[in-house]
């Protein structure tokens, strides 16, 4: 559906999009996250045709954005990061007029009245825009982006500055959207991306540094899994114990939380679970586990460790 | 272009900007009139028509000077470039809007025909050439406002460097006299002078290298601002 293909944005020396290249098929949400300033903006601003590529190219249901920018700029619905919103007009109004300045060929009114009650804005229909609430603006910039129906959605930060309601209802918007529609969208908030979309791209410093379905994202940057445990008992002889376990693929002892009491570390196999077999091993040495708990990288651990590594490795190259 | 016309014209009407510079266009036109008709009693508009240059010369950059620096500030340019319409469907919406504004204005030019003529036969073929010298000089200065907007996020920086250009187009006459020993200087200036080619239109002569040249001034400043859009996008 959406084909992005070597990418490149640079201003004067300044690489801002660097040699991205990815797709998202019909019906998929794909979630851009990245850290403020990574290009994530820039990105969505090639593929709707707002800005160009320095070179590369994005390809929308079959058509290219340079040969045929009016075909590609019907497909899809874009909210900005600033809601593209006239104040001084009522809200429909405005979207008249976008319905107009996208030249949809639908039933004006029912189509218009339909979005509305859609993102829920239909109440507010008569008032000015100037005088909307954030959240209702918003959802006013979301309704614009739906007029046409348009095969593709790229919503650029659609929850910024949202209260955690209308956070949850525009979430709970994209993830039906995407049934119809094939969504992007971005965030630098990891846990919202990771509650609504089915792939995250994660970019930094213009370059994709992971491109993964949701579940998978944290389990393939660690590689392993970790398990965190406190028990009772001679050191000595509990890590000889747990050494044999199956799975168990490194052990060291983190700190001694008191005189008998030591914390220790597992690292494990993907995929196994080692659980019983510690509880068990540890019973018959006879130690006693006081606290197990599954210390496995959270996705926002993972994001920062692919951020902070992406950051470290330009140091050291000392090109930027 | 139709919806973007509609939106422009929209802006102009459902706020005060519309009526406000229809007031001072009318007023301004009116105090000439009376002045220059009423009260050395004489039935030609020429010195009506030779004064009002000063009054579109201010106006038209207030007409226009939204056009384009007020999309970019509200981010709304996002919208418009981002939508199947074109860059020239943008322009000339954008432009029309303004032209009809600035040509409603200038429908009281026929009323003050109307005033004469309750007196004594009027004019006609001076009123009609003169209102289309009026229309096009407008219409060239227009142009250059909305160009000038497209350049600058702030209204004001548009106004003001519009109404600069609006004055060195009425002030061209005073510098060719100024270089007139320089031949191929002051020859140059006149083949650029708004006044020279307007004046001709308040003798009553429909000027055709006149309607030329103003035609070809919005079509090249129309042009530019498509570039200005063009440039952006791709540097």
């Amino acid at each position: 559906m959406v084909e992005v293909k070597n990418l490149t944005k640079r201003y004067g020396n300044m690489t801002v999009v660097d040699n991205i290249s990815f797709s998202v098929k019909s019906g998929e949400i794909l979630g851009f996250l990245g850290p403020n300033g990574a290009g994530k903006s820039t990105t969505m601003n090639m593929i709707t045709g707002y800005i160009s590529s320095s070179s590369g190219t994005v390809t929308v249901n079959g058509a290219e954005i340079l040969d045929n920018p009016k075909k590609v700029k019907s497909n899809i619905g874009y909210l900005p990061e600033i809601p593209p919103l006239y104040i001084d007009m009522t809200v429909k109004k405005y979207l008249e007029f976008m319905f107009d300045l996208k030249k949809v060929r639908l039933p004006k009114k029912e189509h218009i009245d339909e979005v509305m009650r859609l993102v829920k804005i239909t109440d507010v229909s008569q008032r000015i825009i100037k005088h909307l609430s954030k959240g209702y603006r918003q959802r006013v910039g979301f309704a614009q982006a739906l007029l046409g129906n348009p095969p593709v959605l790229i919503l650029d930060e659609p929850t910024v500055g949202l209260d955690p309601q209308q956070i949850i209802e525009i979430r709970s918007l994209i993830k039906s959207l995407g049934k119809k529609h094939t969504v992007i969208f971005s965030s630098h908030v990891l846990s919202e991306i990771s509650a609504t979309c089915d792939r995250i791209i994660v970019i930094s410093n213009g370059k994709i540094v992971a491109d993964e379905r949701t579940e998978n994202l944290s389990s393939s940057i660690s590689g392993e899994q970790k398990l965190k445990l406190d028990v009772e008992g001679a050191s000595g002889t509990i890590l000889s114990a747990l050494k044999v376990i199956p799975g168990v693929l490194k052990i060291r002892k983190q700190r001694d939380i008191s005189e008998k009491v030591g914390r220790y570390i597992i690292e494990y196999q993907n995929g196994v679970d080692i659980r019983r077999n510690v509880f068990k091993a540890i019973a018959s040495c006879d130690g006693v586990i006081l606290d197990m708990q599954s210390g496995n990288e959270t996705l926002e651990d993972s994001f920062l460790k692919l951020v902070s590594e992406d950051q470290t490795k330009d140091y050291a190259g000392g090109v930027r | 272009m139709g919806a973007i016309l509609k939106r422009e014209l929209g802006s102009y009407f459902n706020s005060a900007i519309a009526y406000i510079v229809m007031a001072v266009f009318f007023g301004f036109s009116g105090y000439f009139f009376v002045g220059t008709c009423f009260l050395s009693n004489t039935s030609s508009l020429s010195y009506t028509f030779s004064n009002i240059f000063v009054i579109i010369v201010f106006l038209t950059p207030i007409i226009a000077m939204k056009t384009f620096s007020e999309e970019k500030r509200q981010r709304t340019d996002q919208a418009l470039f981002t939508s199947p319409a074109s860059l020239l469907e943008i322009v000339l919406g954008k432009f029309l809007g303004a032209f009809i504004l600035y040509a409603i204005c200038c429908l009281i030019f026929f009323v003050f025909g109307l005033v004469i003529q309750m007196f004594t036969p009027a004019d006609w073929a001076v009123i009609i050439c003169t209102t289309i010298g009026i229309l096009l000089v407008g219409g060239a200065l227009i142009a250059i406002d909305i160009f000038i907007s497209a350049l600058t996020e702030s209204q004001v920086i548009a106004a003001v460097i519009g109404m600069a250009a609006g004055l060195l187009t009425y002030m061209m006459s005073t510098i060719i006299s100024m270089v007139g020993d320089v031949e191929w200087l002051s020859s140059a200036l006149s083949a650029i002078s708004f006044t020279g080619y307007y004046q001709n239109f308040t003798y009553g002569i429909l000027d055709l290298t006149g309607i030329v040249f103003f035609l070809s001034v919005i079509a090249l400043f129309l042009f530019f601002t498509i570039r200005v859009f063009e440039r952006k996008r791709w540097s």
